[in-house]
Order: structure tokens, then C-alpha cells, then sequence
């Protein structure tokens, strides 16, 4: 033991550089899947520097396009952090969207049922419900991998078929806002919520709200929770070798559920600060595909949850430029997804590739 | 209920079960041969997006369905082929990379839909042929022997399957190399060609796939047409326990359900149709709950092949 480490203390100066070679290989994975995009650009006549002039000046280009990056960024980061627990944990969450949904869904049925409670009784009780919803829609999933060993990733997918129609039935019946009802339009989405569950606005006359805070301390938590509490480091351990963690004594499916439960508490929250900071009423589609661009996101970001601040904001700037992109020189919003679809692909498959580089080197000297 | 259920309302329901399995045979039978040689391809759903968008565009542009068809497994094997690029080559988490594949899929035939269609159209696609004799038998003769080609071919597909898996030599390497890679590269067979063999051959069927909605079952192209269909195929591959006649038997119990509950919206009865479109999500849980401890599951799945390892 003590040899080793001694002879590991030497190539210590190269290990870090590979390491952090690694880390860094996200970045890479991005112009790519750009290179890739303008080829498609070019393919689709129109000029790629034009449109990803558009799409940066779009996201990031004046306060408005900022906020609303920031805006879009707020549920990528929250979801992302539930995936990034899950993935730690060695678990696929991949049910976001669903945990959102229903965390959206709980929130809205407290704060419009509780009208009448104060501000700051009712507004920590939504966002619980939102949590707690999520951790249940996470958790059916996670129980029922800790106990029978059902694949994780097809019943998370199911649960987001579930919501998806589950909130629908709710918006159209039981919680459908009466004005619609008596309008006759019955759209189908939920009475406003009462003012005073309202998350502040930071900037104002635009959408930016607290929640994007809530979400960059969440981020900082999650961390603390993961690197520097017993739990976290279990979570972890488990994550990276379940052999071993059940020789030392962890209770793997114990651990594992939990990671899917916090992974679905994260995303349930999503949807809670949707409602209370930018709709301020639950509707249909209010989850818009953060579920699966918070993956991408998580991916991006290295998986850690500090990364994944910048990652959210990167990929929230992606989402508003493509609208921008969209209207300046006609390319469908749609090739933002094919992006996304690429650099996930491209930051798997370069991870890897890269992590078995350094075990040869390690190997063969 | 007496007058509810009458003969030719649960032929009808039956009929339209044997219908609605087609596109989940085509994509489920091809991920079991990928499943079985040891790749989780969760792409599965981009795929069939991309073979119902290139099916429907060439079906429609050139005005034949065939070729329609050979884009559509075209455009499948394509995504096949870079799914085994990147999880078989490079060895990447097959549950990510497969997202990201389906991802791709959606965000391209999106893309390309709107720049060569814009709007949605209909075509005229597969119409049903009736075999001789056959379509002639009393109550089941129209029940079984009157679709169109796709869904004959869907059902052939089966026995041709378990036939492939169980009786040759290609099926025993596919087997070996989802059991154990390390023993049959051993004995000389090539993980990965096999490996990219299957995925490839799942792309293409759930290309194929894909198409029988756009132009068998459907006839028309929209974004996201395949609405999860393709995490569908995946779990009845679970559902199945990675056997041909288990996919078929899973395939069937499912589009039944959603047969059923297709008719109960139509026919008015007072359960939300929401929560009815729910059910066939929520049985395939319980199912995979109950299936998953029956220990068929091959041995390395989900597990890149290193050389070496072990």
C-alpha cells in the first residue's frame, strides 16, 4: 500500500493534467456539434455565421435576451441537479419532465387551495409540495429498482407518459380554471395563482426571478451534500463501484433509490419555481422538454453540480437563440435539438474514449 | 355491459390490436437482437422517427411506397450505424448515448420536416390485400388476412426472429456475445462485428418501423409522430424477456389495451380519456415489475467489451 503510494507521487503532476484534460473535453464536444450544425446550415442555404450570430446575439446579446436565458437556465440547473445526484449514484433518471410536471401540478393545487395563508407561510409550503410530488414520481421508479431490480430508465420514461397525462386530465377537470369554465373557452390550464406566492422579480419588467438564485445555492448544496456529507459520499461510492460498496457494508438499493428520490425532489422543485416565478398558473406543456435538456446540460456540465451552472446557462441561451435563429434566416428551431442530440452523443462518446487513453497510458507507460 | 361488448365490437378491437402492434413488433424485435447481443440501445425512438419522416418524404415525393420503405430502412440503419459507432467503438454509457440518439432523431426529422413539408399532408399509403381463401373465412378470415403488406410482414417477422436467434449460426454468436464476450472472443467471434451487426439490423427494422405509421398505418408525417413508442419497443423487449414470441405476445397485450381504450373514448363512457391513454403506461410498469426478476436478462447488457477485462 505505502509503495504505491509512493510511486503514484511522481506521475501525481501528469495524472492532474489528464484529469483535468478530461474534464475539459465537454468543451470540446461543443464546437463539433457546431461544426456539424453549420455544415447542416449550409446544407439548409442559409449562412451559419449569420445564424449563429443570431443565436448568441438572441441569447446573450441585450438585457432581454439575457433574462430570458436566465430564465429558461433556472429550471435546466434544477432539473440537471437531480440528474447529476441520480447519475452519481449510478442510477439514469431520465424522468425529469414527468417529476416536473407533477412538482408543478402540487404547487399549483397548494398555493390556489391555501390562498388564504400569508406569503410566507405558503410560499415554503408550495415549494415543498413541489419537492416532495417530484420525490414520489422519482421514487416509484427508485423502489421499485431497489427492490425487484426493474430498469430505472424505462419506468422513469413511462412516469413521464404518466404525468404528462395525469396533468392533463387534472387542467381539463378538477383543477381547470372556472374562468374558463364560464368564458366556455376551456383551455386547458389552471386559475392564477394568488399574488402573494409570487416569486420577486429581479429585474424588472422582465421574467428573471428569484428562483434563478434559489437554483445557484441549490447547486452549491447539492455540492456540499455530495462531496462533504456521509450520505453523499455514500451515494457516490455507490455510484462508482456497487461491488465494493456492498462489501463495505452499504446497503446499494438503499442508495440508489435514494439518488432517483433526490434526483425526482430536484425536478419536482423545477416545476414548483416554473409556476411560482414565470407562469404563475400550471398549463399544459409547462415543462417544455427541460426534462431531457437538463440531461444534456448535467452531461455538459461534467456531471458536477457547480459546472452545471455555467452549463445551464449555455444551454438556456441555446433554447432562446434558437427562436432568434428561427426568425432572422428561416432555420427551424429544431436544429437546436439536433445539437443537443449531438453533443450528447459527442461528450459520451469522447469521455470515454478519452478515460481509456489515460488507463492504457497508465498500462503501457 | 351486455350490449356493449357485441361480436363484431371486440372483432373490431381485436382487428385494430393486430394493427396498432405493427410499428412496436418492427422496433421491439430489432432491439431484442441489439438487447441480445449485449447493446441497451435507448435510441430506439429517434430512429423510428427518422425511418417514418425518410418513409413518408421519398413515399410521397417519388410516388412509390417501396422505395418510401428502403429509405426508411436506409435512414434507420444509418442512425443503427452511429449508435454502434459510438457504444460499441467508443464504448460510451449505452442509457446516455442512446438518449442522445433519440434526441438526434427528433430534432432532425423535425428539422427536416419543416423545411421539405412544412405543413402536414396525407398520402395514400400501404392499402390492406386480402389473401385468397383465406379472407374468406367467416369472423376470423377479416380479422387475420386482411391488412396491408407492412403488417404481414411485422407478424413473419416473429417466427423468422426466433428462427435467426435460436437455429443458426449467426443467432449462437449473438448470444455468446450478449452472454459472455470474453469466452467468444475467445473462440474467435468478433464482438464488435456483431454487436454492430445487431444494432445496425435494429436501426433498420425500427426504420421500417417508423414507416409503417407514416405510410401503413397513418399515412401522414408530424413532429414527434411516434409520441414514445420507441421507449415502448424497448420495455416490451424487457417485457419479452428478450424471446421473438414474448416481444409478440407483449406487443399484443399492449396495442389491446390501447385498442380497448381507443374504443372506450369513442364510445363515450365516462372515464377521461386522459387518464384511459394512461393505462397502457402504467400496465407496462406492473409488467416490467413482475418480469424483471425472471433472470433471462443476457448477461452483459449494457456492458461495453473490453479485451483483456475480467
Amino acid at each position: 500500500m505505502l509503495v504505491n503510494r509512493l510511486q503514484l507521487k511522481r506521475p501525481a503532476l501528469k495524472k492532474l493534467a489528464n484529469r483535468v484534460g478530461e474534464e475539459l473535453l465537454p468543451l470540446v464536444a461543443v464546437p463539433v456539434a457546431f461544426l456539424i450544425g453549420a455544415i447542416m446550415l449550409v446544407l439548409l442555404r442559409a449562412n451559419p455565421l449569420e445564424a449563429y450570430g443570431a443565436l448568441l446575439g438572441g441569447a446573450f446579446g441585450d438585457v432581454s435576451g439575457l433574462t430570458q436565458t436566465l430564465v429558461k437556465a433556472t429550471p435546466l440547473l434544477l432539473v440537471g441537479l437531480g440528474v447529476v445526484i441520480a447519475f452519481r449514484g449510478g442510477v439514469i433518471n431520465i424522468g425529469g419532465e414527468g417529476q416536473m410536471i407533477v412538482g408543478a401540478l402540487a404547487t399549483t393545487a397548494v398555493a390556489v387551495g391555501l390562498r388564504d395563508w400569508p406569503g410566507w407561510l405558503l410560499l415554503p409550503v408550495c415549494m415543498l409540495a413541489g419537492g416532495i410530488s417530484g420525490g414520489v414520481w422519482g421514487g416509484i421508479p427508485g423502489i421499485l429498482k431497489a427492490r425487484l431490480g426493474v430498469n430505472e430508465i424505462l419506468t422513469t420514461v413511462m412516469m413521464n407518459a404518466i404525468a404528462v397525462q395525469f396533468a392533463n386530465f387534472m387542467l381539463r377537470g378538477p383543477m381547470i380554471d372556472p374562468a374558463e369554465i364560464e368564458a366556455g373557452t376551456r383551455i386547458a390550464q389552471s386559475a392564477l395563482l394568488p399574488n402573494h406566492v409570487w416569486l420577486i422579480r429581479l429585474v424588472p419588467r422582465t421574467l428573471l426571478h428569484g428562483g434563478a438564485i434559489l437554483a445557484v445555492v441549490l447547486a452549491v448544496v447539492v455540492f456540499i451534500f455530495l462531496w462533504r456529507t456521509t450520505i453523499g459520499y455514500r451515494i457516490r461510492a455507490v455510484g462508482l463501484n456497487p461491488l465494493a460498496s456492498r462489501y463495505a457494508g452499504i446497503p446499494v438499493p438503499f442508495y440508489q433509490a435514494l439518488a432517483l428520490i433526490l434526483g425526482g425532489v430536484f425536478a419536482g422543485l423545477a416545476g414548483a419555481v416554473e409556476v411560482l416565478g414565470v407562469q404563475h398558473r400550471m398549463l399544459e406543456g409547462l415543462s417544455g422538454g427541460y426534462g431531457f435538456s437538463g440531461i444534456v446540460a448535467a452531461l455538459f456540465g461534467s456531471l458536477h453540480p457547480l459546472g452545471l451552472i455555467p452549463a445551464s446557462v449555455l444551454f438556456g441561451g441555446l433554447l432562446v437563440g434558437a427562436d432568434q435563429m428561427q426568425r432572422t434566416v428561416q432555420v427551424p428551431a429544431a436544429l437546436i435539438d439536433t445539437l443537443l442530440g449531438l453533443v450528447v452523443l459527442l461528450v459520451v462518446g469522447s469521455k470515454i474514449w478519452a478515460s481509456q487513453r489515460a488507463r492504457r497510458r497508465e498500462l503501457h507507460g | 355491459m351486455g350490449d356493449l361488448f357485441t361480436v363484431p365490437v371486440i372483432l373490431g378491437i381485436l382487428y385494430s390490436s393486430i394493427r396498432l402492434a405493427t410499428p412496436y413488433l418492427y422496433a421491439a424485435i430489432g432491439e431484442a437482437f441489439a438487447q441480445r447481443s449485449g447493446v441497451l440501445n435507448l435510441g430506439v425512438e429517434g430512429m423510428m422517427l427518422m425511418g417514418a419522416y425518410s418513409g413518408f418524404y421519398v413515399g410521397m415525393t417519388s410516388g412509390n411506397l417501396w422505395l418510401g420503405l428502403l429509405a426508411a430502412a436506409v435512414a434507420g440503419g444509418l442512425m443503427g450505424l452511429l449508435m454502434a459507432v459510438i457504444s460499441v467503438t467508443l464504448k460510451a454509457e449505452q442509457g446516455i448515448s442512446g438518449i442522445g440518439l433519440a434526441l438526434f432523431g427528433l430534432g432532425l426529422s423535425s428539422l427536416l420536416f419543416k423545411k421539405t413539408l412544412g405543413s402536414v399532408v396525407s398520402i395514400s399509403g400501404f392499402k390492406p390485400v386480402p389473401i385468397p381463401l383465406l379472407s374468406d373465412i367467416p369472423l376470423i378470415g377479416d380479422l387475420l388476412f386482411n391488412h396491408n403488406l407492412l403488417v404481414y410482414g411485422a407478424y413473419l417477422l416473429v417466427p423468422l426472429a426466433a428462427w435467426l436467434l435460436n437455429h443458426t449460426t449467426f443467432g449462437l454468436k449473438v448470444r455468446a456475445v450478449g452472454q459472455n464476450p470474453q469466452a467468444a472472443d475467445t473462440l474467435g467471434v468478433s464482438v464488435t462485428r456483431i454487436r454492430y451487426t445487431t444494432v445496425i439490423l435494429g436501426g433498420v427494422l425500427a426504420g421500417i418501423g417508423g414507416a409503417s405509421l407514416s405510410i401503413g398505418l397513418i399515412n401522414l408525417f408530424q413532429e414527434n409522430m411516434t409520441n414514445g413508442m420507441g421507449y415502448i419497443a424497448v420495455a416490451l423487449v424487457y417485457f419479452g424477456g428478450w424471446r421473438p414470441l414474448g416481444v409478440l405476445g407483449g406487443a399484443l397485450l399492449f396495442s389491446f389495451i390501447n385498442a380497448l381504450q381507443l374504443w372506450i373514448q369513442v364510445k363515450g363512457i365516462p372515464l377521461p380519456s386522459d387518464i384511459a391513454v394512461m393505462m397502457p403506461y402504467i400496465l407496462t410498469i406492473v409488467v416490467l415489475a413482475f418480469s424483471t426478476r425472471r433472470n433471462l436478462q443476457p448477461a452483459a447488457l449494457t456492458k461495453a467489451f473490453e479485451r483483456g477485462e475480467n
